[in-house]
């Protein structure tokens, strides 16, 4: 008799064909499915992972694994959840991490309800993470063993409620292992090159998609100091990240840096590295993974950007699901629009999505 | 290998190879393996193979041997007939229109759209009723002097309605105009008498009835003008060029004599259980609705549609349960967008979106049907 059943989100790239393959191995009834997401018309060529190609190479996996396959097609839940917001919050000043609003809206949503809606008991995907599980029933999201891999930061949004459905069968082993594990299995995509760039752009960039999706997007105004001074004009906050250099269209004898978008008087703030950075940021939208906020104040490691060394701070939980964090020295690429995540040691704790800070 | 306990309830989309068919192909991959075109005794015996499956076919066919061409398959066909006829009839007689009704298959349906674009064809729709049907009036009406080709499908591989064909011909030939059908999905089991259905052109498939995938065969009436769309050598009396596929063409000649001979002890097979899904799956599933004809369609064809379920759902949740359903054509790319042909014949997007065909064929028995019907209230319910 099969053990439970499981869906694997596949993706026809190496993780999750390797994920789908230990499954198989472990014993469950094993099921991939894979999401059409939303391209942009006449570029859905490009879309990393899923192309008609990505479809076919993950087709081929799970006919030689045998387990049934389906594509389900979420390109307009994709949309208006994913990429509008996307293009929305450029449009606000923010830098967005659209792969954690996937994560938290349509992965671990539409696609877990269908998974759960065919009598599955868990949804894998090819994340490197690992959970653990306390004695109190907790869920723990913990660090993969791979801290290259490590995508704990974009799976901070989980709740428990989806936490307890979800098996991430990649997280104690390295990518060189499961490079090795595919080659084992002899699984078609074992050599399959790594997809990074964002799904929905393709090999385009994110500043002419935006030119495209939203002609409000190009709305020049000028380029102030920290003083106020006015040194020359931008093109559109959109195309302007924290903490940038190159690019800003200003001649100066010293460097300059993106300090600030005020969004208000439409203006891009710059400045020297020594005015560059905060020592505090303010978090929305924070999920905690044991369900509720810490009682108290904690000094944690917090993660600022994906590929961000953590740097440890003081995480207070505030009303409204907000979280203030202090550092103990300034850092240089606070960016509104991308997620905090807080880490005790190898645990992520919680996290949210860095707020604008008013500034004065 | 597919799962032991799966119930495979889509023959329209695709048919076993029958062992007969397959114990016919064999020895023309390696015994029997010559060039029918090569002048030495192993092309004669592969020539003398390819004419005695041309000679079988045409005998079913009732028409010549000359007549029958061997094409990769019913998509194929579709093309050279519209192709070759719509600019056969335009070098001839400077012909300009084509008539199609809008439910047909896409390889008709998309080969007009193209003639249209690329080749400044003028296409016109015939109308089709609610049941997907189109009449010889509604051709009578829209025939025009400078009409090149009429196709209307035998048929239909979503809904199952069969066309008034032989009415439908006599239109057209009492006018002089080419007429095409599209009898792939009908060949398995309704008779195929090329001049009782006045027909000027028929293209069939192999695979629908139990014979090898990619082989299609293309009935084309001497004298009709036609123009061919594959050159090179002069195989298929010079009207499609490239080496006979001659394990195939056995296969094809051996299925279709099969399906001649066997029709009525097929047809009585499926035909109780195809009425005892119909009356079921209507009486016990609400907000229910068959698509198609209640009685011109063909004996092993029941679809159906739900209002408020997502037939791409409806189709992963069978699976799962062991039954092996379409949604009407073959697309697994989870493509929610409603079929063409249902829209066509007025159903709301609502009621479209959640369609079924349940096709049976050779290994179904009233066991499936009955846990299928067991199966299936459920998974609707669940599904709204």
């Amino acid at each position: 008799m099969a053990g439970p059943r499981v869906v694997v989100a596949m993706s026809g790239g190496v993780d999750s064909s390797v994920a789908a393959a230990l499954l198989v191995q472990q014993g469950y009834e094993v099921i991939g499915m894979m999401m059409r997401l939303w391209s942009e018309p006449g570029n859905e060529e490009q879309n990393r992972c899923c192309t008609p190609d990505a479809l076919a190479q993950a087709r081929r996996v799970a006919a030689q694994l045998n387990i049934p396959f389906y594509a389900v097609d979420a390109r307009s839940v994709f949309y208006d959840a994913v990429v509008t917001n996307f293009i929305s919050d450029y449009a606000q000043g923010l830098t967005p991490n659209p792969c954690i609003n996937c994560n938290r809206k349509i992965r671990w949503s539409f696609l877990l309800q269908r998974a759960l809606s065919i009598g599955a008991e868990f949804m894998a995907t090819g994340h490197y993470v690992r959970l653990t599980k306390s004695e109190d029933g907790l869920i723990h999201l913990g660090k993969a063993v791979d801290l290259n891999k490590d995508q704990s930061y974009v799976l901070h949004v989980l709740t428990q409620a989806q936490l307890k459905h979800a098996l991430f069968p990649l997280g104690e082993y390295t990518k060189p292992q499961v490079r090795q594990l595919a080659r084992d299995f002899a699984l078609p995509v074992a050599e399959r090159a790594e997809s990074q760039d964002l799904c929905f752009l393709g090999e385009g960039d994110y500043r002419a998609f935006l030119e495209r999706t939203n002609p409000n997007i190009k709305n020049p105004g000028p380029i102030l100091t920290s003083n106020g001074t006015r040194i020359g004009e931008h093109t559109g906050l959109s195309f302007y990240t924290i903490g940038q250099r190159k690019g800003i269209p200003v001649n100066s004898s010293v460097p300059l840096y993106v300090l600030h978008k005020d969004i208000q008087q439409n203006a891009l703030i710059v400045g020297e590295l020594a005015e560059l950075g905060r020592n505090q940021l303010r978090a929305g939208e924070v999920n905690w993974i044991a369900g509720s906020a810490p009682i108290e104040a904690k000094r944690l490691a917090v993660k600022i950007r994906y590929k961000a060394q953590p740097v440890e701070g003081l995480v207070t939980p505030l009303q409204d699901q907000t979280a203030l964090v202090q550092f103990d020295e300034n850092l240089r690429d606070i960016t509104p629009g991308q997620a905090a995540v807080f880490y005790d040691q190898d645990k992520v704790v919680g996290g949210g999505i860095i707020l604008p800070e008013l500034h004065v | 290998m597919m799962s032991n306990n799966l119930s495979y309830f889509d023959y329209a989309a695709t048919t076993p190879v029958d062992q007969r068919v397959l114990d016919t192909m064999l020895p023309f991959f390696r015994e029997n393996f010559g060039n029918p075109s090569s002048i030495h005794q192993y092309g004669q015996h592969a020539e003398g193979a390819v004419e005695n499956a041309r000679a079988s076919i045409a005998h079913y066919l009732n028409c010549r041997p000359g007549e029958v061409i061997f094409t990769s398959g019913g998509t194929e066909s579709d093309n050279l007939a519209l192709r070759g006829v719509a600019f056969g009839m335009r070098q001839q007689r400077g012909s300009n229109h084509i008539l199609i009704p809008p439910a047909e298959h896409h390889a008709v349906l998309r080969t007009a759209h193209h003639l249209a674009k690329y080749h400044s064809f003028d296409l016109e729709y015939l109308p089709v009723n609610e049941y997907g049907l189109t009449t010889a009036n509604d051709v009578a009406e829209r025939l025009r002097p400078t009409t090149a080709i009429v196709s209307v499908m035998y048929a239909n591989n979503e809904i199952g309605t069969i066309n008034p064909i032989a009415e439908i011909g006599a239109v057209c030939r009492n006018n002089g105009i080419p007429f095409h059908t599209d009898a792939v999905q009908a060949a398995a089991y309704l008779p195929v008498d090329c001049q009782s259905l006045n027909v000027d052109l028929l293209s069939l498939g192999s695979h629908k009835f139990y014979g090898p995938k990619g082989m299609g065969v293309l009935y084309v009436r001497k004298g009709v003008p036609f123009i061919p769309q594959q050159t090179g050598g002069s195989q298929e009396m010079g009207l499609r060029a490239g080496t006979s596929n001659l394990p195939y063409i056995a296969g094809f000649a051996r299925a279709f004599e099969l399906a001649h001979i066997e029709r009525e002890l097929r047809t009585e097979i499926v035909r109780p259980l195809r009425d005892r899904l119909i009356g079921r799956i209507l009486e016990e599933i609400p907000q229910s609705q068959l698509t198609g004809h209640p009685h011109l369609r063909l004996p092993n064809h029941a679809s159906f549609v739900f209002e408020g379920v997502n037939g791409n759902d409806l189709l992963m949740h069978l699976d799962l349960a062991g039954f092996a359903c379409s949604s009407g054509s073959a697309c697994k790319t989870g493509n929610p967008e409603p079929s063409e042909v249902l829209t066509t014949i007025g159903l709301s997007r609502d009621w479209a979106l959640g369609s079924l065909r349940l096709t049976l064929g050779s290994e179904s028995n009233l066991a499936q049907v009955d846990q299928l019907l067991e199966c299936l209230p459920h998974i609707i319910q669940g599904l709204r």
